[in-house]
């Protein structure tokens, strides 16, 4: 199992959710969260003073998949949640030891 | 009778009289309006408690009118609305962990001076117990006296309105003008200090002001200098403003001023509460003008010059910036707002958006320069009060239509006006705003020298740190943990 941390634009949530649930992952986890890469900041203006506001607003998607199915998942998100520009976001994956479903208490692959 | 002329109507000393005004009012365009306005303007000046007393032969006794006397209610709650929606324009611009605090320094006024006001803020601005032109008296604490015993008496002659509406309306504008001071001051004051700050110039700064200016003292129509102030240009907003500016430098700048500023943590509070001023100065100025049928003029002239205002603001972002902003449509529109408030009652509609524009521009400007000098008048109170107070109260002499400033009900004011024209009165307004911002300015550092030696002004850098919510009030606005 691995884990996929995805930080995109935020009104890219509902493409890459989609775009999962189409490939039959039906599990995720939205966070909002805020960073800065390459994009920087952004400047703001209230009244006379200006703001840098470097830390700006991401949705951070977490989904823990199946080995066999890791790569469909990442190719399925880096493309629902392209725009070209800078800004866009990263994925990041993380090897996962274990999972329990805690309605049943089933553990590995199948309570995912 | 004189104001609002009842059917079937009146003994003929009255009627004797009437035809007298018709006289005096025969070079004005529309004699039956500017007849109405005569009255209203005079109560807006707030010199009913002198002309009870005085001897004015213009002035009637006249029975209580039920309309007028609604209008006063109803402007008292619209004036009492602008106080929560002072807090919410404050509130948003603040950190997310003072935004209690902010709110309370205005919030809670409503409650302090709300019962100063009836035990004793009322009589020091409007008794004439003491004599002074300075200074009213204690002989109606407890708004003894006022209204008659069933509250609905006329206030005085000439005026139509009851006592008690005027006692309950006047108390609005005592609330909300110390809570305009806290934009200078948040997020470091210590609430101790603010609350005996709030009370102490309440009692000894606000109701010495408005005697001067409403209550047949110094400055106003019957004083001295003959200073016309619709809707408290001078008693409001010059005194707020100039409290604000002494106190900011007194107190000093919040810790994080200016290298590590946060933007406003919530734009739409600052709408809400910009929206909610708006709402609320229609009793402001309108009501201000003490009898329904001819208010609204005055309610009209309030709301062209913040929507010019707001207007202007946004223009100029536009031109420099490349974008209109949120918040300054919401600054501009209340920038018009304070600069019409001296003139509401006394002007046309021209004057009005003339006045719009030029406060907003005023404005704009002065907080380009406290943003330049890095001085942390944190929420812009004397930029926006103060300097449009000012403005607006000069424009107030320069425009103020000599029609709408009867000789019977502004004495001086008509005077200057006759003889020397608008510059007359200019000057005189000039000598004004020189007086409030002398005696404001000297008046709020004295209290707050002694509140500094006694119980101290600000809280730890600590606390400063942690946040006012917490630290002053053990509560915490937003914890979505807990949600």
């Amino acid at each position: 199992m691995k884990l996929i941390k995805a930080i995109l634009r935020p009104g890219k949530l509902d493409e890459v959710k989609r775009a999962l649930v189409d490939l039959d992952i039906v599990g995720m986890t939205a966070f909002e969260v805020r960073g800065f890469g390459r994009q920087k900041g952004q400047v703001e203006r209230y009244r006379a003073t200006e703001f840098k506001v470097d830390f700006l607003p991401k949705v951070m998607v977490e989904v823990v998949v199946d080995d066999e199915k890791l790569d469909a998942a990442l190719a399925t998100i880096q493309q629902a949640a392209q725009t070209g520009e800078i800004g866009d976001g990263k994925i990041f994956v993380l090897p996962v030891e274990n999972a329990v479903r805690i309605r049943t208490g089933e553990s590995g692959t199948i309570a995912v | 009778m004189i104001s609002n002329p009842r059917q079937g109507g009146g003994p003929s000393a009255l009627a004797t009289f009437d035809r007298f005004r018709q006289g005096v009012l025969a070079g004005v365009q529309q004699p039956q309006l500017k007849r109405y306005g005569v009255l209203l303007l005079a109560a807006g000046a707030g010199l009913l408690p002198l002309m009870a007393g005085s001897a004015h032969a213009a002035l009637q006794k006249v029975p209580t009118d039920g309309a007028d006397t609604l209008l006063m209610l109803m402007g008292s709650a619209l004036v009492l609305l602008m106080t929560p929606g002072l807090a919410f324009f404050y509130g948003g611009f603040t950190r997310a962990k003072n935004v209690l605090n902010t709110m309370m320094m205005s919030f809670f006024l409503m409650g302090l001076i709300g019962v100063v006001w009836v035990v004793i803020g009322y009589s020091l601005s409007f008794d004439t117990g003491f004599g002074s032109p300075f200074i009213g008296g204690l002989g109606q604490m407890w708004l003894n006296g006022v209204g008659g015993p069933l509250g609905d008496a006329p206030l005085a002659d000439g005026f139509a309105i009851s006592g008690s509406s005027f006692a309950l309306f006047q108390g609005m504008f005592a609330i909300i003008t110390p809570a305009l001071i806290s934009g200078a001051l948040v997020e470091r004051i210590n609430f101790k200090a603010w609350f005996w700050f709030s009370l102490l110039w309440s009692i000894f700064i606000y109701c010495p002001m408005a005697k001067m200016v409403w209550g047949g003292g110094y400055i106003g129509p019957f004083g001295e200098l003959g200073v016309i102030d619709f809707a408290g240009g001078t008693v409001v907003h010059i005194a707020a403003g100039v409290a604000a500016l002494v106190s900011a430098a007194i107190v000093g700048p919040r810790s994080t001023y200016p290298d590590q500023l946060r933007p406003p943590h919530n734009v739409p509070f600052i709408l809400l509460g910009a929206g909610l001023l708006w709402f609320g100065w229609f009793g402001f100025n309108g009501a201000s003008y003490f009898a329904a049928k001819g208010a609204g003029f005055s309610f009209m002239a309030t709301s062209v010059a913040a929507s010019m205002a707001m207007l202007t603001w946004c223009l100029i972002e536009w031109f420099r910036d490349g974008k209109p902003t949120a918040v300054g449509a919401a600054t501009g529109a209340v920038a018009g707002l304070v600069g019409i408030t001296p003139a509401a009652g006394f002007v046309y509609m021209p004057q009005a958006i003339i006045i719009g524009a030029v406060v907003a521009v005023g404005c704009y400007l002065a907080v380009q320069v406290k943003a330049a000098i890095k001085f942390d008048d944190s929420l812009d109170a004397f930029m926006v009060h103060g300097v449009g107070g000012t403005i607006g109260a000069l424009l107030t002499g320069l425009l103020a239509v000599p029609a709408l400033v009867p000789a019977d009900y502004f004495p001086k004011s008509a005077e200057i006006l006759a003889s020397s024209g608008n510059l007359g009165l200019f000057i005189a307004h000039c000598k004004a705003v020189l007086i409030s911002y002398g005696f404001v300015g000297l008046g709020t550092a004295v209290i707050l020298w002694i509140l500094g030696a006694t119980i101290g002004l600000r809280v730890s850098p600590q606390d400063e740190s942690r946040g006012l919510d917490y630290v002053a009030h053990g509560e915490e606005a937003y914890d979505p943990m807990n949600s």
